[in-house]
Formats: C-alpha cells, sequence, structure tokens
C-alpha cells in the first residue's frame, strides 16, 4: 500500500530525513490587528513525537497552532512576525503557498466537522482535490483503520459522516486528515467536546500515531497533556494578555519537577 | 472572598403574578386582533376575486344558431369541415381568404375554426352578468328577470376561468377572450430574466460573500446592492427603457442578427422586458444568495482549507453545495416578485392589446399583470370578471413557484 502513497507526495518543500526538529518558530509575534496574541515564541517540535500545548484560556495556545499551518491567516486583520520553520523552511517566505503547507501539516479542530457527505467521501475528497490517481477503496481502507475506525463503519461507508456519534465523527475528521498524507497533525482540543469514553479512544489513537506522524496537541486538559505528549509546552499571559511561552520540556519532567513557579502553581491548580 | 462581609441590603417583592399574567394575556389579545385583521384582508380579497369570476351571464345571439345547423347537425356537435363550409357561405368572399391569409385553415384546429364561427357569425353578445355570490343566492329572481327581459337569450352560469379562458388568445369580445398571449408572454419574459439575472447574481454574491475582502470600495458595493433592492420598480423601468429599448435597439431589436425586419421592428421586446425584470431583481437573488453562502458553517470551509484544498475546491465542493437550497429558494421568491411586475413593463412599452402569440425574444408581448390592468381599466363588466379569471390564474402561477421554492427547502435541507 505505501506505493500508493508515495504517488501524493508532492516535494516542493525539501525533506531532510536525518533532522530531529520538524517544525521550528524563531521569534514568532502573531497579531490580530493591533492586538499582540502571541510573543516571541521560540520552540522546536521534534520528529515523531506529541507535542502538547497548554496554558490558561485566551493565552493564544489555538492561534499559535493555527500559525503552524498558516490557517491564522484566514482570520481577518492576522498578521505574524518572526519565522515558523518547517524542515528548515520558512512557511511565511513569499513563494511559499499556503494550500501546499496545509497538505504536509494537517490539522483537527475542536469541533467533529465531518463533510454532510458519505463516510467514504469524508476520505476521498481530500485526496481527490490533491490528484490522487491510485486505488481510492484502498486509501479509504487504511486511513480508517488508522483512525481506528474501519471495524466500525466498513458496513456503512455510503452513510452520511454526520450520522456518527461524536467520537466517531472526530476520528473521521482524523482519518481524513491522514488521507492525505501529512506529516505533521495539529490538533485543537480535539476531545474536548466527547465524552470520557471517546476522548480515551482518541487519546489511544494520538498515542498510535505518533509512531508515523509528528503530532502538536493543544489541551485544556492537564491529565490529557501528561498522559498522551512527549513534550509539554506551557503558555501563559502577560500583562498586556499577549500569550508567551514559560517553559518547554519533557511531559514528565514538566509535571513532576517544573523549573518555573508558575508552571507549578498552573499544573497543581493554583491558577487557570 | 474578598474583603470584609458585606451587609446584605433589605430586599423585598412585591408578587404581583396575577397583574403579570394579566399584562401577558392583553398582549396575546392584541396580537391576535394583528392576525384577525391580516386573515379577514386576506379572505375580502380572495372573496372579491372569486366572487367576480364566475356567476350567471346573459347571451343575446345576433345571428341564430339554430339557422346555421348543417345535415340536422347543431353547430356545437359539427365537425372541422362542416364549421368551414358554414363560415365560407355566411362569410364575404374577402374576409373568408383573409381569415385564410392571417393563418391557414389547414393549421387551425376544429376548436380555433368553432370559435371563429361563434366569433363571426353568431356573434354572441353578453347583455347582462351576475357576480357569484348573487348567482346563488338570488337564483330565482335572476331567472324570472331574464325570461321577462331578454326571452330570447341564453342563461348560463359561466365560470369565467376555464380551459378555453387559457387556451384563447386576447380578444376584444370578452366572450372569447383569453389569456394565452399573457400567459405565453410573462413565461417567455421571465425566462429570459432567469437566464440573466440567476447565473450573474450567483456568481456576484460568491464573488462578494467569499473572495471580496473587507475594503472600503467592497463595503460602498455592499451597500449599494443592499439598496438597490429597495428601489421602486418604475425606475428599473426607466433604466430599461434606456438602455435596453433605446440604446441597445439593434441588440433587443433583433435586427442586429437579422432575425426581424428592420424597418418595423423596435426595441420594446420580450428580450428587453426579461433584461429589465433581471436588473430588477439582481439586487435581490445577490442578497439572497449571500445569506444562503453565509448560512455555511464556517468549520466546512476550515475544514477544507486544512485539508490543503484551495479555495475555489472548498467553495465548488462544499459551501456551493450546501447553500444551493437557500440560493434556489431565494431565486424563486425573487422570480415570483417579476412575474407580478407590472410598471416597468408599462414604461418600457408592454403592448397592452396583442392577438397573436409571442414567438420569441424579439416578439411583441404582453404579460399577465399589464392583461389584467389592462381588463380593469375597460368599461364593461365581463372584462372585469376577465381580470379577476386572470387574477387566478397569475396567482396560481405564484403559488405554484411559491411550492417548489418550499418543497426545495424541505428536499435539500442539511444539518451539519
Amino acid at each position: 500500500m505505501t506505493h500508493t502513497i508515495e504517488k501524493i507526495k508532492t516535494q516542493r518543500i525539501k525533506v531532510s530525513e536525518k533532522l530531529v526538529y520538524v517544525l521550528e518558530t524563531k521569534k514568532l509575534n502573531i497579531y490580530y490587528d493591533d492586538f499582540r496574541a502571541i510573543s516571541e515564541v521560540n520552540m522546536k517540535i521534534e520528529r515523531n513525537k506529541v507535542t502538547a500545548i497548554i496554558g490558561p484560556s485566551g493565552c493564544g495556545k489555538s492561534t499559535l497552532l493555527r500559525s503552524f499551518n498558516r490557517m491564522n491567516e484566514l482570520v481577518q486583520g492576522s498578521r505574524i512576525s518572526g519565522e515558523v520553520l518547517f524542515h528548515g523552511q520558512n512557511l511565511y517566505a513569499p513563494d511559499v503557498d499556503p494550500v501546499e503547507v496545509r497538505h504536509r501539516i494537517g490539522m483537527v479542530f475542536q469541533k467533529p466537522n465531518p463533510f454532510p457527505k458519505s463516510i467514504y467521501e469524508n476520505i476521498a475528497w481530500g485526496a481527490r482535490v490533491h490528484g490522487f490517481k491510485g486505488n481510492m477503496d484502498e486509501l479509504v481502507e487504511y486511513s480508517l483503520r488508522q483512525a481506528a475506525l474501519w471495524e466500525e463503519v466498513k458496513d456503512i461507508l455510503d452513510h452520511s459522516g454526520l450520522a456518527l456519534s461524536g467520537g466517531q465523527q472526530q476520528r473521521l475528521c482524523i482519518a481524513r486528515a491522514l488521507a492525505v498524507q501529512p506529516e505533521v497533525i495539529l490538533m485543537d482540543e480535539p476531545a474536548s467536546a466527547l465524552d470520557p469514553i471517546s476522548t480515551l479512544h482518541i487519546e489511544d489513537l494520538i498515542r498510535e500515531l505518533s509512531n508515523h506522524y509528528t503530532i502538536l496537541i493543544v489541551t485544556h486538559n492537564m491529565q490529557q497533556a501528561a498522559r498522551v505528549s512527549d513534550f509539554t509546552a506551557f503558555f501563559n499571559m502577560n500583562g498586556d494578555r499577549s500569550g508567551y511561552l514559560v517553559e518547554y520540556d519533557n511531559t514528565n519532567q514538566l509535571f513532576t519537577m517544573p523549573k518555573n513557579k508558575l508552571t507549578e502553581d498552573y499544573i497543581t491548580g493554583r491558577f487557570g | 472572598m474578598n474583603g470584609p462581609s458585606i451587609q446584605k441590603p433589605e430586599i423585598e417583592f412585591t408578587d404581583n403574578i396575577r397583574d403579570r399574567n394579566r399584562y401577558g394575556r392583553l398582549w396575546v389579545y392584541i396580537f391576535r386582533f394583528s392576525t384577525i385583521i391580516g386573515i379577514i384582508a386576506l379572505a375580502t380579497l380572495l372573496f372579491n376575486i372569486i366572487n367576480q369570476s364566475s356567476g350567471y351571464v346573459v347571451y343575446e345571439a345576433k345571428g341564430d344558431p339554430a339557422a346555421l345547423t348543417l345535415d340536422g347537425v347543431p353547430i356545437e356537435e359539427q365537425t372541422k369541415d362542416q364549421l368551414m363550409r358554414v363560415l365560407s357561405s355566411h362569410l364575404s368572399k374577402g374576409a373568408y381568404s383573409k381569415l385564410d391569409r392571417t393563418k391557414p385553415f389547414a393549421e387551425r384546429s376544429r376548436n380555433d375554426v368553432y370559435d371563429l364561427v361563434v366569433e363571426r357569425i353568431v356573434k354572441y353578445e353578453v347583455v347582462d352578468s351576475w357576480l357569484l355570490w348573487d348567482s346563488l343566492t338570488r337564483k330565482d329572481e335572476i331567472t324570472a328577470a331574464v325570461e321577462e327581459e331578454y326571452p330570447e337569450a341564453l342563461l348560463r352560469f359561466d365560470v369565467w376561468i376555464n380551459s378555453d379562458f387559457l387556451r384563447r388568445p386576447q380578444s376584444s369580445n370578452p366572450v372569447i377572450a383569453g389569456v394565452r398571449t399573457a400567459v405565453l408572454g410573462s413565461l417567455w419574459t421571465i425566462g429570459i430574466t432567469i437566464l440573466f439575472a440567476f447565473p450573474l447574481g450567483v456568481m456576484a454574491a460568491i464573488y462578494l460573500t467569499e473572495y471580496a475582502g473587507d475594503s472600503w470600495a467592497n463595503r460602498i458595493i455592499q451597500t449599494n446592492i443592499n439598496n438597490l433592492a429597495g428601489v421602486p420598480s418604475i425606475i428599473y423601468g426607466i433604466l430599461g427603457l434606456a438602455i435596453f429599448v433605446r440604446a441597445l435597439e439593434p441588440l433587443t431589436s433583433g435586427t442586429l442578427f437579422g432575425v426581424t425586419d428592420p424597418t418595423s421592428a423596435n426595441g420594446r421586446t420580450i428580450l428587453s422586458a426579461g433584461l429589465t425584470l433581471g436588473l430588477l431583481v439582481l439586487p435581490l437573488i445577490i442578497i439572497n444568495a449571500q445569506e444562503a453562502i453565509r448560512a455555511v458553517p464556517n468549520s466546512l470551509r476550515h475544514a477544507g482549507y486544512g485539508l490543503g484544498a484551495t479555495k475555489w475546491q472548498t467553495v465548488w465542493s462544499h459551501v456551493l453545495p450546501n447553500a444551493i437550497p437557500g440560493i434556489l429558494t431565494g431565486t424563486i421568491l425573487a422570480i415570483s416578485r417579476a412575474i407580478g411586475e407590472t410598471a416597468p413593463l408599462v414604461v418600457i412599452g408592454a403592448s397592452t392589446v396583442i392577438y397573436f402569440d409571442p414567438e420569441g425574444p424579439f416578439s411583441k408581448f404582453t404579460t399577465l399583470p399589464i392583461q389584467i390592468y389592462q381588463w380593469t381599466s375597460r368599461p364593461q363588466d365581463e372584462f372585469r370578471f376577465l381580470a379577476a379569471a386572470a387574477i387566478l390564474v397569475l396567482l396560481a402561477l405564484l403559488l405554484t413557484l411559491n411550492a417548489v421554492a418550499v418543497l426545495l427547502r424541505n428536499r435539500y435541507s442539511r444539518r451539519y
């Protein structure tokens, strides 16, 4: 099956297999008009690991996440300064097409948002958009298996994606993102709209996927961050309500021996 | 807790549940009253129209229909050939061959020839008529009065709206006048309106909602479109007169394509009317389509972009399919408005009396509302009955369109 998938990869952004860090931000500032939502973030995201971004509401976690695949551009008045590097290349360089960026760096949203089409079409559409020429049935099955949804939906592929439960819808959205063969998957509180059982399914899935994908996840739930992630970045707001990176470390380290007082206060529930 | 414990103020309620309920009921009465007024107005309108659209009519024939019996067959049952013989024996040679020249007898149906016999030889004329209400409540009185006053005449209960009425062209004799020319004119005009305004309106709406940024110029355009939707229709008539009838005359009269005779052709054609009405409904279609497109949740767009789809791929595959029921509903409602428009067509010079069917975009034409207007302004009562019948036809057309809109909305409505 790998050969079908190789076909989809567009190689305009060069991939270096040796790099340990897939993504890197350099002095990244994100603004909405005059308001600075994120200030001076420098962080490196390691390949095939799960990196969690935590912090109090309104500290710009989602804004930062969306800047990794240029989705924040869809918000009127947003702009950035600094650099976001993907395999060492600035994603915001003038010759980089956001469409290609989003192909390589997929996204799963907070609220499950399957297309009002059949389950099959939900998966197939993205691949078709990128000119997929291989065996579509194979790709659909492979993507659904990766998202641990195949067994539940293999007999109802022609049903509407909206007929599924919330948790299944979210896994469908993950499968849909996987089908276009991204390298990185951004997840914006993917389980916050789900019940505890569905949340567990998603968390297991994230662990599983991290063998093959680099995953960035924004979460409100510190237990979730502790359970699924390899690295955790803690963000907080400064006096201007602008988010900044307080501490970024190995998840174990950050949750057991935080170096910063603020981090300690936050993870022990003293604020936030 | 912040600071020292706070002092609880004195809190007292006047428990006036009864007053509040009474106050609420009063408003319900007012709402009910308003609804009833509306229903009464509607009922009066319908009663008025239906009252005029059927009733007793007294006919007197100038020629004696019994004298036209051929081989013992009364004219009502004669074949086309027999009717043609009757016609040729009672009309002058010149009049007969003139009829053949305007439309060869070979092309006329049996009913057409029958209508000719009635029109030219029997010459039924309405001498008196009653409204539906009177016909039902004072039946005996009417029959008695007719027998006394017009012993020779034919008393018949006529429903003015019937298949003959739909089939026959306009005529100066109310007995055989119909709405065919007007209905065809309306359909042709609306067809051109749809062809012109629908694609243009939807494309403009897509551009304005999905592509145009929030710039100063775009906001002015948007405001103007919103205002244009409220401009009185007669102003569109003046615009249509200046642009389509006058400035673009070679195009709208068809002389540019060599379809019509340049000496007699002018711009007062179906094409001009359709385009004028198209301009009239364009802002409505744009606004409705914009609403429908905006109603598609952003989460769908983001899902598309998040997969690396281009803007157009996302719009084409997800935004438009989900907006299309709303777009169609809005368009049909706009078209309903265009069907009922009279003023702009009067300004651009629709013919009020026309006896021949429109044959294409470059024909002279009349439409249903104009036909109604023309009939109501005639002095004879019978034309007012015809107008009432034509109003029912127009209402039926509008209700059908609205029903289609509702069906579309129900059939394609989605949840996200």
